[in-house]
């Protein structure tokens, strides 16, 4: 039974936050540096390079969310150290002073005047010492209250909102309660949801904020669209199975806050919270996308239920997977972590299922590879707002 | 064996989680926030994760399921009978 004296072995940061990972990265900063990375981390055993398309000629607010994504997740207290490559130095040096400014070994290298064999070279020169060092890092005992946990769903179907969904919020609710930071997001699928959500909102402050950024999302729905959302919202498959209203789909998307947390604050996509508590991040409820975000905001564990089969996993954080439909334990049970199917067949309670969880997540902050990290699911995908100029 | 959940009580539905349910059955469904256990028989045959009415509905009342609504009839339904896009639509669009 967990409580506010649980601890958990974990690696604490020169910033004093706590991961449950000790991964060293090869980070680039963009998508033509993406060779040189991938080339480093096959020299260098222990590392593991993040390719991805972007970050070139982005501008504006979504350059500044390609900053914001990269450097946060090398601040990510699951990273022990950072190698940065990109083409060219400034926005290079950018990334690596961001992520110095949390106080780990972090190492940049720009590939014009060089090419990529000289990069190569010093990048994995560089890389050889920050993992050896990393290598001699010991975890040590912290309070349960020092692990960050974000939650997102996917490939939901009606045992999401019966089940696994609510089995997160039992979960969240007692983490709530020790004082543990926590994240949820999925702006687009709160839709027809959004008044329970308002209403848990901490102040008067903090409801406007999310009313503000729930609502700039209907606007883009509004600009767009070319029908009445019948066919996307919910979709054919939610209605296949059994889904007849986007309030209903958002009612089991809502389960996962729980009954007693309240919204202490909103973020902006892979925003930093500042405190303790139940925090709203505007995000996408792309699987990958949202689980980027989050581990860049600082997330060190994910809780991801899944209907139908979310095999979705990322690099830097554990993703656990909890699955309340008999039939894809069944034939994906691969993909499971914690297989709550019991519950809709009482053959286990809300509480236990919340139990049944956090137990889980102390083995994941312990050491224990989900799933996802097991299966080699490392998908890490940024998230744009536009098109480059 | 279980054939349906409740969320709680005072929702107008459940949801059939066991595959194979034929009109006429005698169902055995679990309220989970009150952990009671209630049985209705089927008056439709109900694919696994579709709904099926608790109580009579007339059109335009409210289907409540979380204990909130979420959304308005607009067929008439018994309770017993098969609940989804046919005679239930949101009162959004």
């Amino acid at each position: 039974m967990i409580n506010k004296d649980t601890t958990f072995m974990g690696y604490r940061r020169a910033n004093g936050r706590v991961g449950v990972r000790n991964h060293v990265i090869i980070l680039p900063v963009d998508d033509i540096s993406n060779a040189a990375c991938e080339a480093v981390a096959n020299n260098i055993k222990g590392t593991m390079a993040l390719p991805h398309p972007y970050g070139r000629l982005q501008f504006g607010a979504d350059l500044d969310l390609h900053f914001r994504t990269l450097i946060g997740t090398g601040c990510n207290p699951n990273v022990a150290a950072v190698i940065v490559i990109g083409i060219e130095e400034g926005w290079t040096k950018k990334i690596v002073d961001g992520i110095a400014a949390s106080g780990k070994p972090v190492m940049g290298y720009s590939i014009e005047m060089h090419g990529d064999h000289e990069t190569i070279m010093n990048a994995s020169r560089g890389a050889r010492e920050l993992v050896q060092a990393a290598s001699e890092i010991q975890r040590e005992e912290c309070n349960i209250a020092e692990l960050w946990v974000s939650t997102k769903c996917g490939e939901s179907d009606t045992t999401s909102g019966c089940g696994a969904n609510p089995t997160v919020g039992n979960a969240f609710d007692k983490l709530y309660e020790m004082g543990n930071t926590l994240c949820f997001g999925e702006t687009t699928e709160l839709t027809g949801g959004e008044q329970i959500v308002a209403a848990r909102c901490r102040t008067p402050e903090i409801r406007e904020q999310f009313m503000t950024v729930f609502n700039r999302y209907q606007e883009v729905i509004d600009r767009h669209k070319t029908s009445d959302l019948s066919d996307s919202q919910p979709t054919k498959g939610n209605i296949a199975g059994g889904l007849t209203t986007i309030e209903e789909k958002a009612l089991g998307n809502i389960q996962k806050i729980g009954k007693k947390c309240l919204v202490d604050g909103v973020l902006d996509k892979a925003e930093t919270p500042t405190g303790p508590g139940l925090w709203f991040m505007d995000s996408s409820s792309a699987a990958a996308e949202m689980v980027t975000l989050c581990a860049a905001s600082g997330y060190a564990v994910h809780f991801f239920p899944t209907g139908q089969g979310n095999v979705v996993g990322n690099p830097i954080v554990p993703v656990i997977k909890i699955c309340a439909n008999p039939r894809t334990v069944r034939t994906m049970g691969e993909h499971v972590d914690v297989d709550t199917s019991g519950l809709l067949q009482r053959d286990l309670n809300m509480d236990g299922a919340g139990d049944k969880l956090l137990e889980m997540m102390m083995r994941t902050a312990n050491g224990r590879l989900t799933a996802a990290e097991a299966l080699g699911h490392r998908e890490f995908v940024l998230t744009r707002l536009y098109e480059s100029a | 064996m279980i054939h349906f959940v409740v969320h709680e009580e005072g929702d107008s539905v459940g949801t059939v989680v066991v595959e194979g349910i034929k009109t006429g059955q005698n169902l055995t469904g679990w309220i989970m926030e009150q952990d009671k256990m209630v049985s209705l028989p089927t008056l439709s045959d109900i694919p696994i994760g579709h709904k099926i009415a608790l109580v009579d509905l007339k059109k335009d009342d409210t289907v409540i399921k979380y204990g909130v609504d979420i959304g308005k009839v607009i067929h008439p339904i018994k309770g017993g009978e098969h609940l989804h896009v046919h005679n239930v639509k949101t009162k959004r669009w």
